[in-house]
């Protein structure tokens, strides 16, 4: 009996400990290093003083700042969208295909994770620039049809950045759709259509209500790092492309002001709370709902 | 059809990355002063020494070097700055040497272990951003300017209003992503110094940029050669010897300091505090002052030298060469330029972020 105890308190260290640790070396030390130097100042060219003062978020509130921050906030949203408008019929349809199609697809689906993402980045630089494989593509059937051809530019700006974007989070969209799609009880599309539901009402009354959770998270899961994203924006993005990823980059090289850049990232850390608060929030909303529905 | 014509397609950047995560991850021990290991860790840029320098010094003194990648200065000062991870070497441009003194750094450099840096062109002893050269020796120099594409061109642009002031390349050019690159190009436009800190004068060019902005296809990070190869721009904001590397594969490109002046610059040897293996160090930079040697880096790099010892020893392609050696009045125009100080820093990267966001 006791010996029972021993070997369970020991697989219960086994388990308890290496996340544990991982969350404090990787996660909390980390972060409270960034969040005691975003209320730190500079002093000279290397030192930093924890001075304990706002300065830093102060300035964070500036409009340059804010409206650089607004506007990552919408072209992750617009990625978040059409992400969806693409992810879900792809989970659907994978979700719905003979087995032996359904790991093929998925395989299709996880294998560019498999490239590194700088790398695919350039590939689609190859793909779209004025002289790359898209309109080398258009110029020879402008050629089979006889009508003159001028290379589009379709690098290097918003529209590039959101196609980049959306390239690179896709995934993260179908992923927890398709494992929606999957646990969902299929016997109830069969109730549904018996009792003279349309095509339309079986989308809007059954799936969609059901797989919701799996819709927050896909959306959660493309937002929050397309609104940190460094990259794309980088390499895609015109003159007008900064997103606040980039701004905070400026701060911890260029411009040298670690506070400030810690004070920024603090800012899309809270933010990330922020709406990980609100997915807990509207999940309660949605029980409760249906609870008061069965009452 | 290439996939990356030119093959050097930010390669700078990406490979700097991974050898920065390796020299993270390997961990150097620190040997004292005397009984140094036959090992040297050189931090260099990319595409930046002879094809075979590090072997030859090998079997010259039996040393092992061991060279990892930055994409700037930034990249290295910020690396740096947390306390050296074991390098032994690094080649800081002009007014990163003179932060990196400010800051204490850099470890003073033993002259007599140095008998080589008499071939090194005397004015280049003459420099206020490391006065007497206590820490540092040049490297190679060269001068931020105008790549273009000359069929595209309808004369030569020399000058700036080109770039900064005019809608005749609109949608076809390019300038270089760093704030204090681009502002000091603006200011030398509006007939003011490269090094201006009149915060009057940082919001006019703020405005001449914010103007121009719709004009400009890309603020490019140090890839505007690439852009220029693969017909992407026909004209760029770049520095000289990234478009010597394109001019040599594309004889349309050409390049040209613009008349309204510029910013000439110097990347110098230097050592940095901590460093594990100095005495290799020393010995090393010796090897690179060797006028045979730097002859040969120079001939790889196509930057210019300020060996005099070498660039005897160069061809005339090389040594006549105006994109690599430009006229003395030319350079007269230039200016190299200086840390300004913090709150400059701030103010330069405050108006950069607007231009950016406007």
């Amino acid at each position: 009996m006791m010996k029972q105890v021993g070997s369970h308190r020991l697989i219960f260290w086994l388990t308890f400990i290496p996340p544990t640790l991982w969350l404090l070396i990787f996660l909390l030390i980390p972060l409270s290093i960034i969040g005691s130097f975003s209320f730190s100042e500079k002093r000279g060219l290397i030192d930093i003083e924890l001075s304990w003062i706002l300065n830093n978020y102060i300035r964070a509130a500036d409009l340059i700042y804010l409206s650089t921050l607004i506007k990552s906030i919408g072209v992750a949203g617009i990625t978040t969208v059409i992400c969806f408008l693409f992810g879900f019929p792809l989970a659907l349809g994978i979700a719905s295909a003979p087995p032996r199609w359904k790991s093929i697809l998925l395989i299709a689906i996880i294998l560019p994770f498999c490239v590194n993402l700088l790398i695919r980045t350039y590939a689609l630089i190859a793909v779209f620039r004025t002289r790359g494989f898209f309109n080398f593509g258009l110029e020879w059937f402008a050629d089979l049809i006889n009508v003159p051809f001028e290379p589009l530019s379709l690098l290097y700006n918003d529209t590039a950045v959101i196609l980049g974007l959306v390239y690179v989070h896709l995934p993260f969209m179908i992923l927890p759709l398709y494992a929606g799609f999957e646990g969902f009880n299929k016997t109830l599309l069969e109730a549904a259509l018996d009792l003279g539901a349309s095509k339309l009402e079986l989308l809007t009354s059954i799936i969609i209500p059901i797989i919701t959770p799996s819709i927050i998270s896909g959306c959660i899961l493309v937002f929050i790092p397309a609104l940190g994203s460094y990259l794309t924006p980088e390499l895609l993005g015109g003159p007008n492309s900064q997103m606040i990823a980039n701004v905070i980059e400026r701060q911890f090289m260029n411009a040298n002001d670690w506070p400030f850049g810690s004070a920024l990232s603090m800012v899309l850390v809270y933010l990330t709370f922020g709406i990980l608060a609100l997915r807990y929030l509207c999940f309660n909303n949605l029980y409760l709902d249906k609870n008061k529905r069965r009452l | 059809m290439k996939l990356f014509p030119g093959g050097h397609l930010s390669r700078r950047k990406f490979l700097a990355g991974t050898g920065a995560v390796a020299a993270g991850l390997s961990l150097i021990s620190r040997q004292a002063w005397c009984d140094e290991t036959p090992k040297l860790n050189f931090y260099n840029w990319d595409t930046y020494i002879g094809e075979t320098t590090l072997k030859d010094f090998k079997v010259a003194s039996g040393i092992n070097v061991k060279m990892d990648l930055f994409a700037d200065n930034d990249e290295l000062f910020a690396k740096l700055k947390v306390g050296n991870p074991g390098y032994d070497l690094i080649v800081p441009s002009s007014d990163y040497v003179e932060r990196m003194i400010l800051a204490d750094m850099l470890m003073p450099l033993n002259d007599d272990m140095i008998p080589n840096r008499f071939n090194i062109q005397e004015s280049f002893f003459d420099a206020s951003f490391d006065p007497g050269r206590k820490y540092s020796l040049p490297y190679m120099w060269g001068t931020m300017g105008i790549g273009y594409r000359k069929s595209k061109m309808n004369s030569t642009p020399d000058s700036w209003k080109w770039l900064f002031d005019s809608d005749r390349y609109k949608g076809r050019c390019a300038l270089l992503s760093e704030a204090s690159d681009v502002l000091g190009a603006a200011f030398k436009y509006m007939g003011y110094s490269l090094n201006t800190k009149d915060p009057k004068i940082i919001k006019e060019a703020e405005k001449l940029l914010i103007k121009q902005k719709p004009n400009i296809k890309v603020f490019a990070p140090d890839n505007g050669q690439d852009l220029l190869l693969s017909g992407e721009v026909d004209i760029t904001m770049e520095w000289n010897g990234d478009i010597l590397q394109v001019m040599e594969e594309d004889p349309d490109i050409s390049y040209i300091v613009p008349k309204e002046g510029s910013a000439v610059w110097e990347d110098a040897l230097a050592i940095p505090k901590g460093a594990p293996h100095p005495e290799n160090a020393h010995r090393f930079i010796n090897f690179i002052l060797e006028p045979s040697v730097g002859a040969k880096i120079a001939d790889f790099i196509q930057y210019a030298t300020p060996n005099k010892a070498a660039k005897q020893l160069m061809p005339e392609s090389y040594s006549k060469n105006p994109a690599i050696y430009p006229s003395n009045e030319t350079l007269s125009s230039c200016e190299s330029s200086f840390y300004l100080g913090a709150d400059v820093v701030r103010l330069y990267d405050e108006a950069w972020s607007r231009v950016l966001s406007a």
